[in-house]
């Protein structure tokens, strides 16, 4: 097959490719997908110690967030600066619900649905109002107010710190894991299916909709304003939906995090939280969820990765206090620039390029 | 009354640094087309410059130059290292590119210097000189309109009254007919991205002691609100910039002093949301509708 015909297929609507009826529907396949891969995690956090289960359902609580907001900035073209403190509402959100909770003696795993519904709930009437705004808005006036919502966000939990209590933050009422799981169950495991079960979710959720005709609307709008709202679409509206669904997506993102941590402060959603979900989703790659899920990875991959190596190195204690965190940081930004220079696909970009090449030469021709 | 004269003493100094910053940002939008993300971060950097060499000189005098020549620098640093380079049909390419030139700097910084506020001195004493009864200005809030100030003036004068400012003007406003006349439009980009981070580096050598002192996030906040100083103005406005400048000033002044300091971040973001919903292009500039 040659390269040119090879595109031609990959062009064409994604279900045409398959020649099973039952894949043809999106739906049908993104759920099959979506329970072997539960599966797959499922079985991978009974064969992970309680570290790597953790960084696991880290990787898922970030991948909800970068999920929506690969949905928002890749696909819709707006540029927010301003998950982080959207993360923040759903952390803080969950944070007080579980404590109101917990005060009636209401405490079982099942009232934790609740707290995340609720944590969403609340993000989505951020985002919103946010969103309402942002519509009118074009890059860097929207991007300057986002920054605006980033910064100023955390310095509410000072303003109102009857609520929020000021810089210590809030510790976060969780009930155990159910007694039916046994009474020796690593409580990180249990953490890593709440996470999963919320990505994974997202994730099936956002991969519908960007295939329904209103993602169609959306990469429309990012394309040529002009021409979609010549073709019928509602610019504004589509544009504060995407607002609302991947504040939504942050939402989640935020509130698992408030679980996994068991705590929330706003120190742990500072604008540097914000930048690193935008750059995430640029050097994972902007254009699709996969893209998402790189980002995701990297952010729990490469500080862990940097510490590993600063402790080869072995430098004294002063010299690696500075070090830490701060040579991620600069990892991060030195990529962000580099990929946006040359190589805008991100990694998902040149996985894809790979996987063409590959393809190319080795698939034989099906005579399609 | 007193306290509202302190206020409003305050507030417009504090507003004229807000106005040298806006004025950066402004700067290197007409230059550019591109809004800075990265001004905070970078006016932080000569900070640090300027914190380093009066650490070794003892003289404040040396620091506050060397800040200067550091921002001049490290403007065309970024300009000729790395802004060149970025593809400017997608405006989002630009930002995303400032935002990685945050994370490296403020990294940076924080291996080098460390994550502590570090206090910054002042020329002159920060004690209010006192008339009759009434506490006005300190002699450094002195100092801080009379750099502003000059700034202003200096800058005024360039792009009016010289070659160089006239050359900036016109490959600003058109790239290739400039070009076609014999403009190094490169070389006065380059220039523009420099005067620009000598601006914000002044206007960082100012506020620094007025805050908690240096720390690598330490214009965050300074920076949405000269942000919304600048989009006050209309981001194409230099004289726009001043004034915006002056007017978040004072309001931040008045809303810290009568209601309280804490709420002044929210005060900034209504402000920003309020003016961009209402008057997108900014206060002072009319004609043709923004296209961005």
């Amino acid at each position: 097959m040659t390269t040119s015909q090879l595109r031609a297929r990959l062009s064409m609507p994604g279900p045409m490719r398959y020649a099973n009826p039952l894949i043809r529907s999106t739906l049908l396949r993104h759920l099959l997908f979506a329970v072997v891969a539960g599966a797959g995690l499922f079985a991978l956090t009974g064969a992970l110690g309680p570290f790597r289960n953790y960084q696991l359902a880290t990787v898922a609580a970030y991948l909800c967030a970068t999920a929506g907001l690969t949905v928002l900035t890749g696909l819709n073209g707006q540029l927010s600066l301003g998950h982080g403190a959207l993360m923040a509402t759903g952390a803080y959100t969950v944070a007080l619900t579980q404590n109101a909770l917990a005060d009636t003696g209401r405490v079982s795993g099942g009232y934790l649905l609740l707290s995340l519904a609720l944590g969403v709930l609340v993000t989505v009437v951020a985002g919103t109002v946010i969103g309402a705004a942002a519509a009118r808005l074009r890059g860097p006036y929207l991007a300057g107010v986002t920054l605006a919502v980033a910064v100023v966000v955390p310095a509410l939990t000072t303003t109102f710190r009857g609520v929020f209590n000021s810089e210590q933050g809030l510790s976060v009422y969780l009930a155990p894991a159910p007694e039916s799981l046994g009474l020796y169950f690593p409580y990180e495991r249990w953490q890593a299916w709440i996470a999963i079960i919320g990505a994974l979710l997202t994730l099936l959720l956002l991969g519908n909709l960007i295939h329904s005709r209103f993602g169609r609307h959306l990469r429309a709008v990012r394309d040529d304003e002009v021409a979609a709202r010549l073709a019928g679409i509602h610019v504004g509206r589509t544009q504060v939906l995407a607002f609302v669904v991947s504040a939504g997506c942050a939402g989640l993102g935020g509130g698992l995090l408030a679980v996994l941590a068991q705590s929330v402060s706003p120190g742990a959603f500072s604008l540097t939280l914000s930048l690193y979900l935008l750059m995430a989703i640029v050097i994972g790659g902007l254009g699709s969820l996969a893209g998402a899920l790189w980002g995701a990875l990297l952010l729990v991959a490469l500080p862990a990765l940097t510490s590993t190596i600063t402790d080869l190195a072995d430098p004294s204690a002063a010299v690696a206090q500075r070090l830490d965190g701060n040579l991620s940081l600069a990892i991060f930004g030195v990529t962000l620039i580099v990929v946006v220079i040359a190589a805008p696909g991100g990694v998902q970009g040149l996985l894809r390029r790979v996987g063409r090449f590959v393809g190319a030469r080795w698939r034989v021709p099906t005579g399609r | 009354m007193e306290r509202f004269l302190f206020l409003t003493v305050d507030g417009l100094s504090r507003g004229a640094v807000y106005a040298a910053f806006a004025l950066a940002l402004v700067l290197i939008w007409r230059a550019a087309r591109v809004v800075n993300f990265a001004q905070g971060a970078m006016a932080v950097a000569t900070g640090y410059v300027a914190y380093s060499v009066t650490a070794a000189t003892g003289s404040y005098w040396l620091g506050f130059l060397a800040a200067l020549g550091g921002g001049l620098l490290l403007g065309a640093i970024v300009e000729r290292g790395v802004m060149r380079f970025v593809d400017h049909r997608a405006p989002l390419n630009a930002v995303i590119v400032a935002l990685g030139l945050i994370l490296l700097i403020q990294a940076v910084l924080g291996m080098l210097y460390g994550n502590e506020f570090r206090p910054v001195a002042t020329p002159f004493s920060r004690d209010p000189l006192t008339l009759g009864d009434l506490a006005l200005l300190s002699r450094y809030d002195l100092f801080v309109f009379g750099a502003v100030g000059v700034m202003v003036l200096g800058l005024a004068l360039l792009f009016t009254h010289t070659p160089v400012g006239l050359r900036m003007r016109a490959s600003a406003f058109a790239p290739e007919v400039s070009r076609l006349l014999g403009v190094n439009v490169a070389g006065m980009l380059t220039l523009g991205w420099a005067l620009a981070a000598a601006v914000g580096a002044l206007a960082g050598l100012l506020v620094f002691p007025t805050e908690l002192g240096l720390h690598p996030h330490a214009m965050d906040l300074v920076f949405v609100s000269a942000f919304t100083a600048a989009v006050v103005g209309g981001l194409d406005s230099p004289p726009g910039a001043v004034v915006g400048g002056l007017a978040v000033g004072l309001i931040l002044s008045y809303v810290s002093g009568y209601v309280g300091s804490d709420i002044t971040p929210l005060a900034v973001l209504v402000l920003l949301l309020a003016v961009l919903l209402l008057r997108p292009a900014g206060l002072f500039t009319i004609g043709k509708a923004r296209q961005v």
